[in-house]
């Protein structure tokens, strides 16, 4: 029981990490179609960024935050416009492509930051914990969870409260229709992938709490991040909410359970098997193109 | 007469819109119907339902006494329903008689269907002909023009030899010589099979209709001869009066 | 159709002269390409028929690799001793996993059925519940990743990160000798070509075309009567087979399996040598799987680190400007020929 409880901070802040990752794939992919698989390589842009700031001042990792969105959603912004919209209505070649920028900029990084592993240092504020009903929190997870809080809300209102982000919805459900009405999909797109990869860049500093930062910490998160997408249905904030929260406790309760190398694989089968029910994830946006 | 297709009390409702409520559709075997209505009066989807495409939420569809209804797509062709779609669509890369091929070869054993095509079956030839499509038996689909793909469409539906056809539409978007020439064949796959055509191009409906169903907001409005149904005030009111000079699609 | 038969001769010819002339080491690299190969081979069947991108192919080159490589390690061990590594990590008894590999038989079946069986379970459950495109490419690729951390974790019966190596016998041959060497050269050769027979035969079949109308109309293809499932889970599983023997034939070639080659970018890699040369022509696929593979070797010779960067940026180039690889650029370039033959001097081929 107390293992079961400890684990607790754990496979919410797995999931909080899962979230972020996954809010800009499910929203590129459900949007445009688009798989990016260079962006695990945004996450460790966000990463470096918090390395490359640290020291500088004494809140240099509140200032790596907005920096590493920036940073990230700059290099989706590029790659967007330099590569992808040429490749709209090919999903499958976009999936290739992408992993072909994925292999140049880990190379980048490890030519600029050297193979090894870095550390980022956590500011002092986050080291420690709490009990709480004798629970331990640390701190650094439970911040992990609130930053995750902060983006999905930042997300939500965005796509509720503002004229551009109910442009971007309109584009998601039917993007025919909304280029009739006279919204610009070509800038909603880029738009998008601006916030897709620029949340990947805040979920890389994230990161560099729990672990070290290496040329390879994209790929790492990537395809779990991918699983969340499936499971949660494409283009779906909801979806992608609770399906990050029910593959991040499955992954840590398994692997506190089983051990790390079958977990993985339990996963796997349990996804296979929730998709015999419910084929499209667990929201589903219809349409009834003969596709 | 046996009835050949029992559609009773259809109800599908996409996202809290009923599409079809309380529909109920017979079809003789043997027949020739004619399913006209406005857009967005249920035509399609009334097609999709009996072909497994759409799951209604209510409702039976029988098909020769056997229920369709929760049966999946191929099985439903494997039943003897066979379908065209508003927009035809063939195989783009495959050759035209490798399009009619694949549709006569469904009844296979899987062993057979690993060995390779040699020639052009009986079936297959006789639809190259009726399709008027002989002189491009080997050229990819993907060069034909939007009638001929109609017609390679209503060709494939031909040599699957099935008991009722549903044909979405066929003469939408045709030439008038492309109409005339369709409406041919349609009269003659009629004289030997059931076949319901949803279509409501006025002209075409005098010419070769008998018996019309009129579906408004997904339910019968009417039944009866072309006449008869043009007479009614109701439909005139909903369809005839509205779309005339529209274009309809 | 000339082009393709001499050039299919010429090809033949080639790799049975290679054993003449090339050094053992030469040809063991030669060997390990065509390993590659075959696993080419039926990502052009799946992928570029099929259109099911298949991202986990290092999976089922795996599991013939590691069935094959646990009967050369018992066959080794023989009949009371443990296989090495084993040894080393303090294991005493042979897991019954392993039991029924000492046996040939059981093991020649398994590179075949055990990549079969995960493939077709897998297709099965996917293909019918209509999960495709990006999303089966997103499932292939996870089973991947959790197929290594498997192997991984499970260091007593797998060698874990190290895999296993030191095969010295294969089925008799002597792999430290180059006699034994050029005879598992054959063996492969003789693979490939049986492989890309079986392929080239089903892509003329009937099945072959059903594939296509399946990867360009799944949904129309069930108005014809049939059930698309079916169809891309025999594909499916008949190119995890061909990655399956690949694998098996990678263990003597190689004389080495590991999670290291099998994982996410391994996985990945067998598809760039298909999509350079062309995913949808056999021929074109085996060619650019050679081609890759060599160039990856001449690189990593000299220039290690500059090879992901060419990598990376020739399937990015290729992806942009020929889609359809080498053999399209070929293809197209001889239709021109042919038009131009035809109607005399040509008139400018204005392309987009
Ligand atoms: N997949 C779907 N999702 C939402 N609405 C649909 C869908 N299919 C059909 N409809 C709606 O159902 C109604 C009937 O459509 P349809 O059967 O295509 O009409 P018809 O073929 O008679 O023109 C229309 O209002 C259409 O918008
Ligand atoms: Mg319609």
């Amino acid at each position: 029981m107390g293992a079961l409880v400890n684990q607790l901070p754990i496979g919410l802040s797995i999931a909080a990490v899962l979230l972020l990752i996954a809010l800009g794939l499910t929203f590129t992919f459900g949007q445009m179609g688009v798989i990016n698989m260079a962006h695990g390589e945004f996450i460790m842009a966000g990463a470096y960024t918090a390395y490359l700031l640290q020291g500088l001042t004494s809140q240099s990792f509140l200032i790596a935050l907005p920096v590493a969105f920036a940073v990230a959603g700059l290099m989706g912004l590029l790659l967007e416009w330099s590569l992808i919209r040429r490749f709209y209505g090919r999903p499958l070649d976009t999936l290739l492509l992408t992993w072909g920028v994925s292999l140049v900029l880990q190379q980048l990084a490890r030519d600029v930051f050297g193979a090894p592993n870095v550390q980022v240092t956590a500011p002092g504020w986050l080291v420690g914990g709490v009990d709480l009903l004798g629970v331990r929190l640390p701190y650094n997870r439970m911040f992990i969870v609130v930053l995750a809080v902060v983006c999905v809300v930042g997300v939500w209102l965005y796509l509720t409260r503002l004229p551009a982000g109910r442009r971007m919805r309109a584009v998601v459900q039917d993007r025919e229709l909304a280029a009739y009405s006279g919204i610009a999909t070509g800038r909603v797109d880029r738009f998008t992938f601006l916030l897709g990869s620029g949340l990947a860049g805040v979920a890389g500093v994230a990161l560099t709490l729990v672990g070290p930062v290496g040329p390879g910490l994209g790929t790492f998160y990537i395809v779990d991040a991918f699983l969340v997408v499936v499971a949660g249905g494409l283009g779906q904030l909801r979806g992608a909410v609770l399906a990050a929260v029910a593959l991040g406790f499955l992954n840590s309760y398994l692997e506190f359970w089983t051990d790390a190398s079958l977990a993985k694989v339990l996963v796997f089968v349990a996804i296979i098997a929730f998709l015999q029910v419910r084929p499209q994830g667990m929201f589903v946006l219809k349409g009834r193109a003969l596709v | 007469m046996t009835a050949l297709l029992e559609v009773r009390g259809l109800r599908v409702v996409f996202d809290g819109f009923a599409a079809i409520d309380g529909l109920d559709f017979t079809v003789e075997e043997g027949e020739l119907r004619f399913l006209i209505g406005p857009n967005g009066a249920g035509k399609t989807t009334l097609i999709d339902v009996v072909t497994g495409l759409t799951k209604p939420v209510a409702g039976s569809v029988r098909f020769g006494g056997q229920e369709l209804v929760g049966k999946r797509e191929h099985r439903i062709v494997r039943l003897g329903v066979g379908r065209t779609f508003q927009t035809a669509t063939v195989f783009e890369e495959l050759t035209v008689v490798e399009n009619l091929d694949l549709a006569d070869s469904f009844r296979l054993p899987l062993r057979s269907l690993l060995r390779r095509r040699r020639g052009v079956s009986d079936a297959v030839a006789s639809a190259l002909e009726a399709a008027d499509l002989t002189a491009l038996a080997d050229k990819p689909a993907g060069v034909l023009s939007h009638g001929q793909r109609q017609w390679l469409e209503i060709g494939m539906l031909l040599v699957q030899r099935p008991k009722l056809l549903l044909l979405d539409e066929p003469v939408a978007g045709m030439s008038r010589a492309e109409r005339e020439r369709t409406g041919e064949l349609l009269h003659r796959i009629a004289s030997t099979h059931t076949v319901v055509v949803v279509e409501h191009d006025m002209e075409f409906l005098r010419k070769y209709a008998r018996k019309v169903t009129v579906l408004h907001q997904g339910h019968v409005l009417r039944e009866g001869s072309v006449a008869e149904v043009q007479e009614d005030p109701r439909v005139r009111e909903v369809y005839l009066g509205r779309a005339k000079g529209k274009a309809v699609t | 159709m000339t082009l393709g038969r001499i050039s299919l001769v010429v090809c033949v010819v080639l790799l049975a002269l290679a054993p003449l002339t090339l050094s053992p080491f030469r040809l063991g690299l030669l060997a390990k390409y065509l390993c590659f190969a075959i696993v080419a081979v039926g990502i052009a069947l799946a992928w570029g028929q099929g259109g099911m991108l298949t991202l986990g192919q290092g999976v089922f080159f795996g599991l013939g690799g590691y069935a094959m490589a646990m009967y050369l390690k018992l066959k080794e061990a023989g009949s009371a001793g443990l296989p090495d590594f084993m040894v080393w990590s303090g294991v005493e008894e042979l897991p019954a996993l392993w039991k029924p590999f000492g046996n040939p038989v059981f093991a020649l079946a398994a590179v075949v059925l055990i990549p079969g069986v995960v493939a077709f379970l897998l297709g099965l459950l996917v293909f019918r519940q209509r999960v495709r495109g990006a999303y089966f490419a997103i499932l292939s690729q996870a089973l991947a990743a959790a197929f290594v951390i498997l192997l991984i974790g499970q260091q007593g019966l797998t060698g874990g990160t190290n895999g296993m190596t030191n095969f010295s016998q294969f089925f008799g041959l002597d792999l430290t000798d180059p006699n034994g060497q050029r005879a598992v050269y054959a063996i492969t050769a003789l693979v490939l070509g049986a492989t890309f027979l079986v392929a080239k035969l089903l892509v003329r079949s009937r099945f072959g075309r059903l594939l296509v109308a399946v990867r360009d109309g799944e949904d129309r293809v069930r108005f014809l009567g049939y059930d698309p499932a079916v169809v891309k889970t025999i594909t499916f599983t008949i190119s995890a087979v061909m990655a399956g023997l690949a694998g098996a034939l990678f263990v003597p070639v190689v004389g080495i399996i590991s999670p290291a080659l099998l994982g996410i970018v391994p996985s990945l890699e067998l598809l760039v040598g298909v999509a350079v040369g062309g995913r949808f022509v056999l021929a074109g696929a085996i060619a650019g799987a050679i081609a890759v593979n060599y160039a990856k070797t001449l690189f990593s010779e000299d220039f290690a680190e500059g090879w992901l960067y060419l990598q990376g940026g020739l399937f990015v180039l290729v992806l942009v400007f020929a889609p359809k690889g080498l053999a399209g650029v070929v293809e197209s370039a001889r239709d021109r020929l042919a038009s131009r033959r035809q109607t005399g001097p040509a008139p400018v081929e204005v392309t987009a």
